[in-house]
């Protein structure tokens, strides 16, 4: 009955009435896949397998920085390995994963039968294999991967080899990707709520995304204007940022940065929904502050477009243009503080228990604050410019990006798989999964908060002999992570796709309130084909 | 199940050595523990920043711990809420869920009370703000030239006003680094040639690159400023103590990224003076008169060292290149009979500057060496000598 997997020809009796078009089987069903809750499953499969190659470039970027010298790599493929971890982790993984959610949960959550361009659904990830294709084919060309950096920084672009060409091309599909994405959840979201689910009935989660598509809309054209600029000036004799004919390197980093800066809260943003739907549940208590933190997601998503020159401190931009981008970077940590402040009033004389999806969320809400921390300081124009392009910005954004997005991914597939592929995940591995990462995260990264403020620059292939141990600690944690991830996979997702475990009731979670909780585990193929009639609260069906 | 176990022992040993050595600056736990702290350079597992030696590397340092201090105490205090909630309120010791689930005060409360604290922090640091972009009144300007992969430094106004020499690495330490047997308490650190400033006085660095953005960064100055092809930008800093520090290229460069550190000697007065004068002897007794005639031995001897100050760095001292980076040793371009072929592409460079353009950069004397020495060495044997007169024709083409 699993909706993951089994074939849906299996259960095609339960809606008979459906039958306008067969469906399609074998291959066929995920080539041709229109259904959400398919094309769901295909982003995730997807993120996870590319957050596993991103993931071993991260290990082979430890291994030849576990001590001082080059031992593996020369700094060239080093190099490689950085930028194509970055790449990966962010346009492969992250990205694609909180779209996938999306896909499952929001019709779910929402009452409606699918998305609202099922073609252009099958269309936004099938681009995906493609792009990823070419991207990690860069390795194979003459000249190996782009050496540049995740942030592409001109004028080293235009030194790169032909793997530059064809990474442009791949976050190009990737950017298209996006935005069909996108605008597919804004029209769902706003035209295809069951009657009764006013905006502001909407469960967090539905919000967040809403808020996600409107930003990805917003800055994903940046970049491409970016990376299209980077390719003329490469090959057609343009000087945007050439300075040899010139051109201003200085422009690209504003026009990526203007991108990059709301992109930080698009792979962070989801995340906030996951949580805010998760605790509520374990903690057996309404959510504190649902409109506050309305807004709250709103003005993060406003401001992030008005803080990007914080990561150009040392670029040389004038003192006011410093001040203005310290201040307004200090205001963001504002609305985010709200959000951490409502969950934990949430939790406040709640009747909690702690299950693997909460274990997450509590994991989450207290190490990305830490990550919260580290941004308010490096905000500090002055500390930021001792602290700028050294370990200490790796610590901090793997601390919002690892233990924030991922962590709330985690959160996220724990609370849902259970209606996805209808059987439990076990409760034990699922702990052994959490306190492991916890712990490997942390001695992973945590030691990069030393060797920043000591000074180790970031993307070096070697470092000074005072450096050592530090590395070496965070080489030992980064594999110990990486092994529970792959321990996530072997013991955790794998076992559910194939459906072993208890089976999973329609609510398993007591606390659990919203419209997913309304259809039996695991999901139908097709679910809410006409719209429910809903109660008061928008959260349960009544006819 | 042995080899676990072991692997475990040897894990906590480790972490046990790592704590006892943290933040006393005595030896490392895992690398070499011959290695100490170096003076003006990172400390052994340092946990914090370099003892400062500037004012605003200092006041960079109290705004640290200020806001070390200040997040500290709001995390302590929201975590401890969250942790007496996670110890008390669980359904496991029977607590019954409350069902408030707004309040307009509350929120208004969390709103504004953080609001103050940041501005509050952003006007704490706003007078260091505008002190460190404040470059006017300096005593000396120094012109700081990132290169793919080296330093160079032009004195303007001032004592040593039209000094100018490049700052590389210690070819030593590089080779040490490609064995993977690093050694030395300024392993990566060590250059040829140092910046040299007076103590006590305010020098403006003003910073530009040749090829790709570089930056110019010493922790114990609080200085750290990108140099951008194309464009000048400035910092400043004004050392208190006569010492030796150093930096690393801060900014993604290319493949020696990790190979271009930075080293300032902060010296007396006098000691600058000495500095000045020895400088200037040395800069009249090594120009060069290109018009001068060369011997075929004098001109390879003097190509080598050309060529692993300048060339090897890529293509490796054995002339076999790596990577992307084409081979000398057996180069079509290096055998060609027509000496233009090599010159002009040493001259002009290739593939948009990842082979530089060395006009300019050497002497018309160095680059013929250069180019005299990769002809008549390894397994090229062409017997062709090129004068610096050849070089001098070719760049008037």
């Amino acid at each position: 009955m699993s909706a993951v997997l089994p074939h849906p020809a299996d259960h095609g009796h339960e809606h008979d009435h459906d039958h306008a078009h067969g469906h399609p089987t074998g291959w066929r069903r995920w080539v041709f896949a229109t259904n959400h809750k398919d094309i769901g499953t295909l982003y995730l499969v997807f993120a996870f397998t590319m957050f596993l190659v991103g993931g071993t470039l991260a290990l082979l970027i430890r291994l030849e920085l576990f001590q001082p010298g080059l031992q593996y790599f020369n700094p060239e493929l080093f190099n490689q390995f950085t930028t194509m971890h970055g790449l990966i982790m962010v346009f492969g993984a992250i990205m694609p994963a909180f779209v996938g959610f999306a896909n499952w949960m929001i019709p779910m959550q929402i009452g409606a039968a699918d998305m609202a361009f099922a073609r252009m659904n099958n269309l936004s990830f099938w681009l995906l294999i493609p792009a990823a294709l070419m991207l990690v084919s860069g390795f194979f060309l003459p000249g190996g991967a782009p050496a540049a950096g995740w942030t592409l920084y001109a004028p080293l672009t235009l030194q790169m080899g032909a793997s530059m060409d064809s990474s442009i091309f791949a976050l190009h599909l990737m950017g298209a990707s996006s935005i069909m994405g996108s605008i597919n959840i804004i029209v769902t979201i706003l035209n295809m709520r069951a009657p009764g689910m006013t905006l502001m009935k909407m469960p967090m989660f539905c919000w967040t995304w809403l808020i996600t598509a409107y930003l990805l809309i917003a800055v994903m054209p940046v970049l491409a204007g970016a990376i299209t600029m980077t390719l003329t000036d490469r090959h057609f004799h343009t000087s945007f940022f050439n300075p040899a004919g010139g051109g201003d390197p200085v422009m690209y980093q504003h026009v990526f940065w203007f991108f990059g800066h709301p992109e930080v809260y698009i792979m962070i943003l989801p995340a906030f929904g996951i949580v805010s739907q998760v605790v509520p549940a374990f903690a057996r208590k309404r959510l504190f502050g649902y409109t506050s933190m309305v807004y709250a997601t709103s003005s993060i998503a406003i401001l992030s477009f008005i803080v990007w020159a914080h990561h150009m401190y040392t670029t040389g931009m004038p003192v006011t243009g410093q001040l203005f981008f310290m201040y307004a970077t200090m205001l963001i940590s504002v609305p985010t503080g709200v959000k951490v402040f409502n969950w934990l009033a949430t939790m406040w004389r709640g009747s909690m228990t702690f299950e693997a999806p909460m274990l997450w969320a509590v994991g989450f809400i207290f190490v990305f604050t830490m990550g919260g921390f580290t941004g308010l300081i490096c905000s500090m124009a002055p500390i930021d410019i001792q602290l700028q392009d050294t370990y200490y910005v790796v610590a901090h954004f793997h601390y919002v990006l690892v233990a924030g997005s991922l962590f709330g991914m985690f959160s996220g597939y724990y609370y849902w798989a259970p209606k996805w592929t209808g059987v439990m995940y076990s409760e034990t591995r699922g702990k052994i999964h959490f306190w492991s990462s916890l712990v490997f995260f942390n001695v992973t990264f945590f030691p990069m908060h030393f060797l920043g403020l000591a000074g180790m620059p970031r993307r070096v292939a070697d470092y000074p002999m005072q450096f050592a141990d530090f590395n070496a600690l965070a080489s030992i944690g980064g594999l110990c992570f990486g092994l529970s991830q792959v321990y996530f996979l072997v013991f955790v997702v794998i076992p559910m796709m194939r459906g072993k475990g208890e089976p999973a009731p329609q609510r398993p979670w007591e606390g659990a309130e919203g419209l997913e909780w309304e259809v039996p585990s695991p999901a139908p193929w097709h679910t809410y084909e006409t719209p429910p009639k809903l109660d008061r609260t928008a959260t349960k069906v009544i006819g | 199940m042995m080899t676990i176990r072991k692997l475990g022992t040897n894990a906590t040993r480790a972490a046990l050595a790592i704590s006892a050595t943290v933040g006393t600056g005595t030896a490392l736990a895992f690398g070499d523990k011959s290695v100490t702290d170096i003076p003006g350079g990172p400390r052994v597992n340092g946990l914090d920043f370099q003892p400062a030696v500037t004012e605003v590397a200092d006041q960079i340092k109290t705004l640290h711990y200020g806001m070390l201090i200040v997040c500290t105490l709001i995390f302590v205090v929201v975590f401890g809420f969250m942790f007496y909630s996670i110890v008390k309120h669980r359904k496991s010791v029977g607590h019954k869920a409350a069902n408030f689930h707004e309040s307009v005060a509350v929120e208004i409360a969390w709103t504004v009370v953080p609001f103050i604290i940041v501005i509050l922090m952003g006007a704490f640091a706003t007078r260091t703000v505008v002190a460190m972009k404040d470059t006017t009144n300096a005593d000396m300007a120094i012109k700081a030239t990132g290169y793919q992969w080296k330093w160079a430094y032009e004195y303007g106004n001032g004592e040593g006003a039209g000094i100018k020499f490049f700052s590389t690495l210690d070819t030593a330490q590089r080779e040490l680094s490609e064995e993977g047997k690093p050694a030395g308490n300024d392993y990566l650190l060590k250059v040829d040639n140092p910046l040299v400033v007076p103590v006590g006085k305010k020098i403006r660095i003003i910073t530009t690159a040749e090829d790709v953005i570089h930056s110019w960064s010493v922790p114990a100055f609080g200085v750290k400023q990108d140099a951008m092809p194309g464009f000048v930008r400035d910092t400043w800093f004004r050392a208190e103590k006569v010492g030796t520090y150093y930096g690393m290229c801060s900014e993604l460069c290319g493949k020696e990224h990790a190979f271009m550190p930075i080293r300032v000697d902060v010296v007396s007065a006098a000691d600058f003076t000495a500095w000045v004068d020895k400088q200037k002897k040395a800069l009249a007794a090594a120009a060069d008169d290109p018009k001068k005639v060369w011997d075929m031995a004098p001109l390879v001897a003097r190509g080598e060292k050309v060529y692993l100050a300048n060339c090897a760095v890529c293509h490796r001292p054995d002339g076999k290149g790596a990577g992307p980076v084409k081979p000398l040793d057996a180069s079509p371009v290096v055998l060609d009979a027509d000496k233009n072929a090599q010159i002009l592409t040493v001259l002009h460079g290739r593939l948009n500057g990842a082979m530089p353009a060395w006009q300019g950069k050497l002497s018309e004397t160095d680059i013929a060496a250069a180019i005299t020495y990769t002809k008549n060495s390894w397994s090229n044997h062409t017997g062709q000598l090129v004068e610096p007169s050849d070089v001098v024709a070719a760049e008037a083409k």
